[in-house]
């Protein structure tokens, strides 16, 4: 075999030529990184590559051949240090162990969508109540001014209508500041007896603050039969409360609905301090859950039920408030904000350990 | 209500901790929000005695004392004050005290002397100006005690949430009343309302009051068993006449009449002269400044205490600015302004009730006086006010006119017509004690329509009804007397052990009780709901059935959760359009006055809310109310509706690829149908193309287009990723009346073997189960060749028609344009699967099939099989 130099002053083309079949062969021989390294040296080394060699005769070359030798070592060199990339690559996956594919690595996931975590508060709500047989009644949000007020009793034109600031859409029309005009819808539609619970939107003309939204969520049951009584409300609520937020203890204080007679407020036992008074239930160590009482027979006559001869009770409760303490959220407009980091975060399933990593796949 | 703890405790003198209080009357009367300690900046002080004293050996004004603060250490204390006596106590302020004017108290030398602390004068602990030196105490406590335990400063805030149908709790009387009920301490309301009263002259009111007028007999007794009976009555003359029946009255010259007897069903005055108008004493500064108010002057001040006393507005007029010796309650005349108290010029309208006097008017009725005839330094005479306003005639006026006061709120809920009288006879007293001044009288009372009550039965067997235990006639009596209202059992029923029926009667300040179950209230109240039992028991099942919209909702979160969307709950309000929308008669933000049309519109806000947060990936779905102008009635159209709305990438990311595709319109579409199986089980679901540039697809439920997939237009950044959106309509919301008023329908379900079938499954053909297959499927490609205008689904039609049973699925696999196929075509390949359900199908079968399929391709569409 003649030199590659003196090959090369013959005929530069068919030396780089041959050159590199013999390198790819040998790249292709080198089974450890070690021998890879040693071709690397052989044939593109700095020094004493073989290909590195070929270049120094270049400018001994006549003109003539000069530049199409020039542009063949050149495509040669990084031939040869694509296939040396290569080589080295899949050295190193063939000498990768076997079973021991890095299982730390994460997960391929698809997106994780969610519930949104008032959604969940009414269905944990409504969970319980069903198992006491109360179904599911709907209604309209805009509603008429006589459904929304004058059925439930309320006087026109007095203090008790501050606390239903209202969106009005047209004369007598409006977008229902409670959900309680499907109690009136309900009781007028069937006879008792009647055992709904009525989850759904309703709206006050109140701006946005870190506490108050113009539209928010409210759930509220009505139980109306013959014999119901305030034991009734007083035994189911507390009992929705131990079942809802673990053992606790209710208090029943007086309050005024106008379509309620008694009226009644529901607290639990502050969660926080457990009764002993915190900043979170401004020192009382009751923390208010939900307005009830017994409805008011005018309420009843209203629908066009006789009142001597059911009696019924009601409450109502806002899931929006209930998960503000549950995720600890610190302003209202988080939940309607639709902020997917917001949502992304609550829908998260929690880690089993504190420190757990969150898995990178599930970022967005 | 900002009542004060002292004030309380001089009305019912109960031995309870603001924090009991506090509990007492949230668990029985109204919710208490707060409890504010007014003097906190004197927490530290403590009552200290002066053991020993002598004089400064290098001062001739100070001394040096040892002082038992109850630490079991006597301390040295240098003090200045003359007054400084062995053996008396004193307050005191430890080292490291911070004064009510911030200054922190040292250890110190004073001229060699060391000083542990600082005996206190009045005017250091902000109690008074007196500096003359340190305050003595005269109590007997312990060294040590707090100051504000040991003596009656530092009173306590109260706030209670009086509730609009209780306004007979918007005074310390009022309030008083209820805890005297709940404790079985007695009300002293005698004390409770002059606090300057001495011992003596106490003594001589209750006498007085012994053989007082009938009136104050009928208060005494409206207040219950427990009630004394007194009233300053032989302090003012009695009315000359009595009002009652006329619409016109007169005292000392000044002539009363009033001209809407329905906006102001009684009006008293009385005329106080050579009154001397300056300030208040301490005792009346401290009560008006307890509740939250400000102490102006001393006649003033009396009928803020008054009000915040006893619930009754009052106002005092400059007897000089009232012309023509005249005080007229009328209607404001068109054109007519005032400038009230709080200086603002005022337009009034004729349906405002004002007072006036002969020439125009001088106060805006329950609402604000006047500012001419404002009681201030230069006032000598006056004309005091004491009347009953309609409750919604005072509402209109301060809301039209836009004014929030005391008496206003008063007036708005209700005020006791009846014992509008006392409380001008003591309020007269009141101002003659603080200002002076003589009341000639006799007062005016017009009282043209007295207000008769009548009496309401109670049936003690409602009682247990409504409430869920029995509870003994004696019982009720005796809970309802506890806070004024008195009964007698009604004849011919005292006999019937627990269905008795008690004649009642109301008190005169009690507006919210007007019905039965107004008393079974009071008597659950009283009684305290938690002395009810919480015992479940047995319920009979519900008449109404499930709400179809539970189910559909919850199989559409289930599903779109699952593939990767987010709930969200945004506001329907946006910014629309005069037609086609609903507006908002009085809108928060003009910018949001209508009400969505789409719920995509909302999905829309809320994606641009995250781009503006440099968040790519939104991907949100929403089930709520759309709406639209009503066709019937005067409601709007109002749809359940489900939308989602989806950008950015497709997946997340992952190290095993590059950058994940973006959602595109076949995700979208794909949605669009899980959607609408998720929505309608068991319908047959089809997706037809809009042809339109914004509208992709319309969804096809049985036969109905329901709803679109569209490119949704978003204010975008030049970053994000297109947006596409889904929206279904799932019902129309039934808003029509069910029935008229006072009238049902009565249905009466079949309970819950309806309810349990509904949930769109019902009526709907569930798929039918076929015997899996046993014998293998042969599987092939075809590329077909197809002009363009033949679409995919024309092809599919032809495969499904030629392909006979035993061609079981074809499925779309690739798309090609290029230079392949002839220009004006395309190619596009399925993977047909044919079976036969009982024997393995032949290879020349297979072919002969397609052969078939691909002929009838060719003659029905021109689709060509692809060389």
């Amino acid at each position: 075999m003649t030199s590659p130099t003196a090959e090369f002053s013959a005929d530069p083309a068919a030396a780089v030529e041959r050159l590199v079949e013999r390198a790819l062969e040998d790249i292709a021989r080198a089974d450890t990184a070690e021998r890879l390294e040693e071709a690397r040296v052989r044939y593109v080394g700095r020094k004493a590559g073989l290909l590195t060699e070929l270049m120094k005769l270049l400018p001994g070359l006549p003109d003539a051949q000069r530049r199409a030798a020039g542009a063949a070592v050149n495509r040669a060199k990084q031939g040869l240090e694509a296939a040396l990339d290569a080589r080295a690559v899949a050295i190193a996956q063939e000498s990768a162990p076997k079973d021991a594919a890095d299982l730390t690595m994460p997960a391929r996931h698809q997106w994780r969508g969610g519930v949104h975590p008032v959604t969940l508060v009414i269905d944990e709500i409504s969970e319980i109540f069903r198992e006491l047989g109360f179904t599911t009644a709907l209604g309209p949000e805009a509603e008429t001014e006589w459904y929304n007020f004058g059925a439930l009793n309320f006087p026109p034109d007095h203090p008790a209508m501050d606390a239903h600031d209202t969106l009005y859409l047209g004369e007598g029309t409006l977008l229902r500041t409670h959900t309680s005009p499907v109690q009136v819808r309900s009781l007028q539609r069937y006879a008792p007896p009647i055992r709904i619970l009525v989850p759904g939107n309703v709206y006050r003309r109140d701006f946005f603050d870190p506490s108050h939204a113009p539209m928010f969520a409210q759930i509220e049951g009505l139980s109306v039969d013959e014999g119901v009584s305030f034991v009734d409300l007083k035994a189911t609520l507390t009992h929705f409360a131990n079942r809802f937020f673990g053992a606790t203890k209710t208090r029943f204080r007086p309050s005024f609905f106008p379509f309620t007679e008694p009226s009644a407020e529901m607290d639990v036992l502050c969660g926080t301090c457990k009764g002993s008074g915190c900043g979170v239930c401004k020192q009382t160590g009751w923390v208010e859950i939900l307005g009830s009482g017994m409805v008011h027979p005018a309420v009843l006559e209203a629908a066009g039920v006789d009142s001597e001869r059911y009696t019924g009770w009601a409450f109502g409760m806002g899931p929006a408030r209930i998960a503000m303490t549950r995720y600890g959220l610190p302003d209202i407009r988080l939940l309607y904000d639709s902020d997917v980091r917001f949502l992304e975060q609550l829908a998260r399933p929690v880690p089993s350990g504190a420190e757990a990593p969150v898995p990178s796949g599930a970022k967005e | 209500m900002n009542a004060s703890y002292h004030w309380l405790k001089d009305f019912v003198p109960v031995d309870l901790t603001p924090e009991r209080l506090r509990d007492l009357i949230t668990e029985r009367v109204a919710t208490v929000d707060a409890v504010e300690r007014l003097r906190a900046d004197l927490a530290d002080i403590v009552v200290a005695r002066v053991v020993e004293a002598w004089r400064h050996p290098n001062s001739d004004h100070l001394w040096v004392t040892k002082v038992d603060d109850g630490s079991g250490e006597l301390l040295d204390v240098v003090c200045g004050a003359p007054n400084v006596t062995q053996g008396t106590l004193y307050p005191f302020a430890r080292s490291g005290t911070v004064m009510p004017n911030g200054m922190k108290i040292e250890r110190r030398k004073i001229r060699g002397e060391t000083s542990n602390g600082m005996l206190c004068s009045a005017r250091e602990l902000g109690l008074g100006e007196e500096h003359d030196g340190i305050l003595p105490l005269e109590v007997s406590v312990p060294t040590g005690t707090p100051f504000l335990e040991a003596m009656r400063v530092g009173d306590v805030r109260i706030v209670v949430d009086v509730l609009p149908n209780r306004p007979d709790l918007l005074s310390h009387l009022g309030l008083a009343r209820e805890i005297a009920a709940a404790t079985g301490v007695a009300l002293d309301w005698l004390a409770g309302r002059a606090p300057e009263l001495s011992d003596a002259a106490a003594a001589q009111l209750r006498a007085a009051a012994e053989q007082g007028p009938a009136a104050v007999e009928a208060l005494a007794a409206s207040w219950g068993a427990q009630a004394p009976t007194a009233d300053p009555g032989d302090l003012v003359a009695e009315p000359a006449t009595d009002g009652r029946g006329g619409a016109m009255a007169e005292t000392d010259g000044v002539r009363i009449t009033i001209e809407d007897p329905e906006g102001c069903p009684r009006y008293l005055g009385a005329v106080i002269r050579g009154v001397a108008v300056g300030p208040s004493p301490a005792w009346l500064r401290e009560r008006v400044e307890a509740v939250g108010g400000r102490s102006i002057n001393n006649v003033v001040d009396v009928t803020n205490y008054m009000l915040h006393g006893f619930g009754q507005p009052m106002h005092a007029f400059d007897l000089a600015k009232l012309g023509g010796r005249a005080v007229i309650v009328r209607r404001a005349r068109t054109g007519e302004r005032l400038v009230t108290l709080d200086g603002v010029d005022r337009a009034l309208d004729p349906a405002m009730l004002v007072i006036a006097d002969a020439e125009r008017a001088q106060a805006l009725a329950g609402v604000m006086g006047g500012r001419e005839s404002e009681v201030g330094e230069g006032t000598t005479d006056v004309f005091l006010e004491v009347a009953a306003f309609d409750a919604r005639g005072v509402r209109r006026t301060r809301r039209a006119l836009g004014i929030a006061s005391d008496a206003a709120y008063v007036f708005e809920r209700g005020t006791d017509v009846d014992l509008a009288d006392a409380w001008l006879r003591h309020a007269v007293y009141l101002i003659r004690q603080v200002a002076g001044g003589a009341c000639p009288g006799p007062y005016a009372d017009a009282y043209p329509r007295p207000v008769v009550r009548q009496p309401v039965t109670l049936r003690v067997d409602r009682v247990r009804r409504l409430l869920g235990e029995a509870v003994p006639a004696s019982e009720v009596a005796r809970l309802l007397a506890s806070v004024g209202f008195s009964s007698t059992v009604a004849p011919g029923t005292e006999m019937l052990t627990g269905q008795e029926e008690l004649l009642v009667e109301i008190p005169t300040w009690r507006h919210d009780v007007a019905r039965e179950v107004d008393l079974v209230e009071e008597v659950a109240r009283l009684r305290g709901y938690d002395a009810f039992p919480n015992e479940l028991r047995a319920f009979r099942l519900g008449n109404v059935p499930d709400d179809p919209m539970r189910l559909t909702a919850a199989r559409l979160r289930t599903a779109l959760a699952g593939a990767g969307l987010y709930e969200v709950r945004p506001m329907p309000f946006v910014a629309g359009a005069p037609e086609g929308y609903v507006r908002v008669a009085n809108p928060l933000a003009e910018n949001e006055a209508f009400l969505r049309r789409e719920v995509l519109e909302s999905l829309a806000r809320r994606a641009e809310y995250n781009l503006a947060h440099a968040q790519r990936n939104v991907r949100l779905f929403e089930i709520g109310a759309a709406f639209a102008p009503g066709t019937a009635g005067p409601l709007p159209r109002e749809e359940m509706r489900v939308a989602l709305l989806v950008m950015g990438d497709r997946h997340p990311p992952h190290f095993t690829e590059d950058r994940p595709p973006a959602f595109d319109l076949w995700d979208a579409k794909g949605l669009a149908e899980l959607a609408a199986a998720a929505a309608f089980p068991g319908a047959r679901v089809e997706l037809r193309p809009a042809g339109d540039g914004g509208v992709l697809w319309l969804v096809v439920v049985d036969g109905r287009v329901i709803g679109r997939v569209t490119r949704v237009p978003l204010d975008a950044p030049v970053w994000a990723a297109p947006a596409y959106g889904v929206e279904l309509t799932l019902q129309t919301v039934d808003s029509s009346p069910v029935a008229p008023p006072g009238q049902s329908v009565g249905l009466t379900a079949p309970g819950l073997a309806v309810a349990r079938d509904v949930g769109g499954l019902a009526g709907r053909a569930r798929p039918a189960f076929r015997p899996l297959p046993t014998f293998p499927a042969a599987e092939e490609v075809v590329a077909l060749v197809a002009p363009d205008g033949v679409t995919a689904a024309d092809i599919e039609r032809v495969m499904r028609q030629a392909g006979g049973e035993i061609l079981e699925q074809f499925v779309l696999v690739s798309e090609y344009r290029g230079p392949q196929v002839p220009a004006g075509h395309r190619s596009l390949a399925w993977r047909l699967t044919y079976r036969h359900a009982e024997r393995t199908l032949s290879a020349k079968e297979v072919e002969g099939r397609k052969q078939r399929l691909v002929k009838t391709l060719e003659t029905e569409l021109g689709v060509r099989q692809r060389a």
